[in-house]
């Protein structure tokens, strides 16, 4: 087992650097530069523009950029900003906080909402209850979360005319504001969310139940509460594991229009803004960041299966 | 079954119950009053929408407003324009209007004795020398670049002759010099953090201006608080600035942004709200909201790329011109976005603007859409491409970009022309513009004053003065002479004159580039906010001294 997570931890290294050659290697194929789009629209002439690329040493082949940047990641620096000139770290760890908040909120939202609502689809097979969750959880993939935010928006506007605070306050600092600025995108979110794990839910604890394992417990005439939850369920999580685990990873980076919808600070916006801006170093770095997180989430999951299935040994 | 019929019901409700207030018709009154003749109030917090964030701090190097939105009120200028008429200039730090010398080669300039920078230091000309050596001379070798160096090229020199006066030797006469010492950018700095860092205002603040710095949360807000020390003051004696402190609220989605001031979160977004943006405002705000609207320094222009075939014949860019009825689209397209008015390359109604009577005489300009049309279809002919076939470069920008490519598209479908709407992200967009691999494009200008010298730059020869600004790619030696003899004429009415010679060669006889509408800025804000003024741009006026919150 040790060598397995060692052996796992291990080859992070490489993926990440292939995805940091990847990133490097595409955002330069992409036409356009940061200079160009700095002083776009305004009577900027060329030898400032030239002036100015040279500085960032943008005029410099692409291999010696790249060498130049995998010299400052091997002394743990990520550079800085080519349009703020502050520090990446500076730049991502002001999102950070925000970002994993409205993660972790969206998750808790949408788990609390998916496994009881799958295992009672489950249960109550082909009743007018599980047609309703089913309704209720279709509703959820059909509509896109930044939708469903605006129209949380406009009706709470419309009906109190009170919309989710535009300023982000940090947990510690006052907890009230900073639920009332994340209450509402976790729930768009964690909305569509549960949607894609009650029918995981519902789906693998149907397949359990039909299980003999199951049909044995309930021959020894135990409760059918304690035959679902403690019989069926757990052997039923392991696939919705994975789904809300991925999801999790996904939702750290992946917000970007709900982010828009409810002026968030978060680390989607600002990587779509990186790429807008053509801000190398900061994407880069932002995509090496939600690389690790997927790395980390399936070397975490993976180890969460042991936890959740004794019969499974990683070698 | 039920599912399939649940969902759309309930998503059609939600929609439904959330249009029944933005259907209902606008009932605010205009209210363009900036003070209103009322006695302004002191102290509260204005919060305002800044819809991008500043890329550095340093307004010498940068060129967008979301810099000077929430970083102006931190800084004094040389001159500034009248918060109360933004037509005129008047002195900021600088003690009186310019002297300047019966050769019109020397601009002296006194300084007020008693600006303060932030940290208690006291202002003297070795602060504006150094402040317009950075902008005027950058010192490239220590990573310094200054964007309006061009616009200053006529200086020749910057002194200091004594602790209070500032002079400006010129190499000949410039008619725009005074008044683009007004230019916002041109932040009054430091001296002593020059010295010691030329670039150490891309990262902090320190001015003489209004407010001090209070902190920023970068994508998220900036506040400044009320500066004690601040030299200003009102007609009766008043120390400004009236407010307390400010908070810019960094909101770059635009219907964010509206519901930000509709939940009364921002009391106003100072750059410009659409028709529609205006019109949910004043129905959701019906009692609260006030609107003030004005032309804009700001035009999208139509460029063909004269270096490509058929773009290099005078006819083809003619036609292209012709086809496009701008005072129907003016009418038509002013419902939806942020363009109205019919000009040539100055702004209507601007003071170097042409009259409606000269202007009707260029091509494209006319107001028979039908006759002009037609005699589009025959250049077309007489050129050989009667059924032209182009790409159309634009941005992915919906406001007011989309609009305005469809309707040229559409205008010029109607002469038999087949545009295709390139739409690229503004950085591949820029790219295409830069390295010349487009046909026709839709590109833009904005600048912060009425001045030929600035709405001019971009017809300057693209090999020489125009060079990277001329996306037309056409060099041509006598409009050169021209846009330059423009610029050293004194004499603003025969100025005008000239300006008038330049829109006609260069929109109709060469038709190298063409305005299609100029746009038109509409502010709506909640009535507390008292004491601003809009301006026909969303550069200048925006360092809040005068501005104050009704209680």
């Amino acid at each position: 087992m040790r060598r397995y997570i060692v052996g796992r931890l291990l080859l992070m290294i490489p993926t990440l650097i292939g995805v940091a050659i990847l990133t490097f290697v595409i955002m330069r194929a992409v036409p356009g530069d940061i200079v160009a789009l700095r002083y776009a629209g305004s009577s900027v002439p060329q030898d400032v523009i030239d002036q100015k690329r040279h500085i960032l040493g943008l005029d410099k082949p692409m291999w010696a950029q790249f060498v130049d940047w995998m010299t400052s990641i091997s002394h743990l620096d990520l550079g800085q900003s080519l349009w703020t000139g502050h520090s990446v770290i500076d730049e991502v760890q002001v999102r950070v906080p925000l970002s994993i908040e409205l993660a972790v909120l969206a998750t808790l939202f949408a788990v609390a909402l998916a496994v009881p609502l799958g295992v009672v689809a489950a249960v109550k097979q082909d009743t007018w209850i599980d047609y309703a969750i089913r309704v209720f959880s279709i509703g959820g993939l059909a509509m896109p979360s930044f939708w469903i935010g605006i129209m949380m928006v406009l009706v709470t506007l419309t009906l109190w005319g009170w919309a989710p605070p535009v300023v982000f306050t940090p947990l510690f600092e006052d907890p009230v504001a900073n639920l009332a600025g994340l209450i509402l995108p976790a729930i768009a979110v964690g909305y569509r969310y549960s949607a894609v794990s009650m029918r995981m839910t519902r789906s693998t604890v149907l397949e359990v139940l039909r299980e003999d394992y199951v049909r044995t417990a309930r021959a020894k005439g135990l409760r059918e509460r304690i035959v679902v939850v403690r019989h069926a369920l757990r052997n039923a999580l392991l696939p919705v594991v994975t789904v809300v685990s991925l999801e999790f990873a996904f939702l750290i980076g992946g917000l970007v229009v709900t982010e828009q919808v409810f002026n968030l600070n978060g680390i989607g916006k600002l990587l779509v803004d990186a790429v807008a801006h053509r801000d190398y170093p900061l994407i880069q770095a932002l995509v090496l960041l939600l690389a690790a997180v997927f790395v980390i989430v399936n070397f975490v999951v993976d180890m969460i299966y042991v936890v959740l299935d004794p019969r499974i040994r990683y070698a | 079954m039920l599912r399939t019929r649940l969902a759309p019901v309930l998503a059609l409700a939600l929609v439904f119950s959330a249009c029944q207030q933005a259907a209902k018709p606008p009932t605010t009154t205009v209210s363009p009053s900036a003070a209103g003749g009322e006695k302004p109030v002191a102290g509260g917090t204005l919060t305002f929408v800044v819809n991008a964030e500043p890329p550095s701090f340093d307004g010498h190097r940068e060129t967008t407003f979301a810099l000077l939105h929430p970083i102006a009120p931190h800084y004094s200028l040389l001159y500034k324009f009248d918060p109360n008429d933004l037509t005129k200039v008047i002195p900021d730090v600088a003690a009186e209007q310019p002297t300047v010398s019966a050769d019109k080669m020397t601009v002296t300039i006194k300084l007020r004795q008693d600006v303060k920078f932030h940290d208690s230091t006291g202002m003297t000309s070795e602060d504006v020398k150094a402040t317009y050596d950075k902008i005027i001379f950058p010192d490239i070798a220590k990573g310094v670049t200054s964007p309006r160096a061009g616009a200053y090229a006529v200086v020749s020199a910057v002194n200091a002759p004594d602790k209070y006066t500032v002079e400006f030797k010129l190499k000949y006469p410039s008619a725009s010099f005074l008044t683009n010492l007004a230019s916002p950018w041109n932040f009054i700095y430091s001296a002593a953090k020059l010295k010691a860092d030329p670039r150490w205002y891309e990262k902090n603040i320190m001015g003489t201006g209004p407010f001090l710095y209070d902190g920023n949360t970068k994508g998220q807000d900036w506040k400044g608080k009320k500066n004690p020390d601040y030299f200003g003051k009102d007609k009766d004696g008043t120390k400004l600035p009236y407010l307390d402190a400010y908070k810019a609220l960094i909101i770059t989605d635009a219907n964010a942004g509206v519901t930000a001031i509709r939940s009364k979160q921002a009391m106003i977004e100072f750059r410009g709200f659409t028709p529609s943006q205006r019109n949910d405002l004043s129905a959701a705000l019906p009692n609260d909201l006030a609107i003030q609207e004005a032309p804009w320094i700001c035009v999208n222009y139509v460029v063909p790329n004269t270096t490509k075939k058929p773009f290099d014949d005078p006819r083809v860019r003619r036609a292209l011109s012709l086809a496009v009825d701008r005072w129907t689209g003016g009418d038509a397209l002013s419902k939806t976005t942020i363009v109205k008015d019919v000009g040539g390359l100055m702004r209507p109604k601007g003071p170097f603007a042409m009259s409606d009577t000269d202007l009707v005489k260029i091509a494209g300009f006319g107001k028979d859409g039908k006759a002009n049309k037609d005699a589009a279809k025959a250049l077309l002919v007489a050129a050989g491409v009667p059924n032209l076939t182009f790409k159309f470069l634009n941005r992915n920008i919906q406001t007011p970009y989309e609009p305005v490519a469809v309707y040229l598209i559409d205008q010029w479908k109607q002469v038999g022309i087949t545009a295709t709407h390139d739409v690229k992200e503004t950085s591949a967009y820029q790219a295409d513009l830069r390295a010349g691999t487009f046909e026709v494009a839709l590109d833009f200008n904005c600048d912060f004053l009425d001045e030929p010298d600035l709405q001019l730059a971009k017809f300057w020869s693209a090999s020489k003065a125009g060079k990277g600004l001329n996306f037309a790619y056409y060099d041509d030696t006598k409009l050169d002479g021209m846009i330059d003899a423009q610029s050293r004429e004194t004499d603003p009415a025969k100025r005008v004159t000239l300006v008038g010679n330049i829109e006609r060669y260069a929109m109709d006889e060469m038709a190298y580039q063409y305005p299609v509408l100029w746009w038109y800025r509409i502010i709506p804000y909640l009535k507390t906010v008292q004491g601003w003024k809009i301006g026909s741009n969303h550069y200048t006026n925006q360092d809040l001294t005068t501005v104050w919150l009704k209680k």
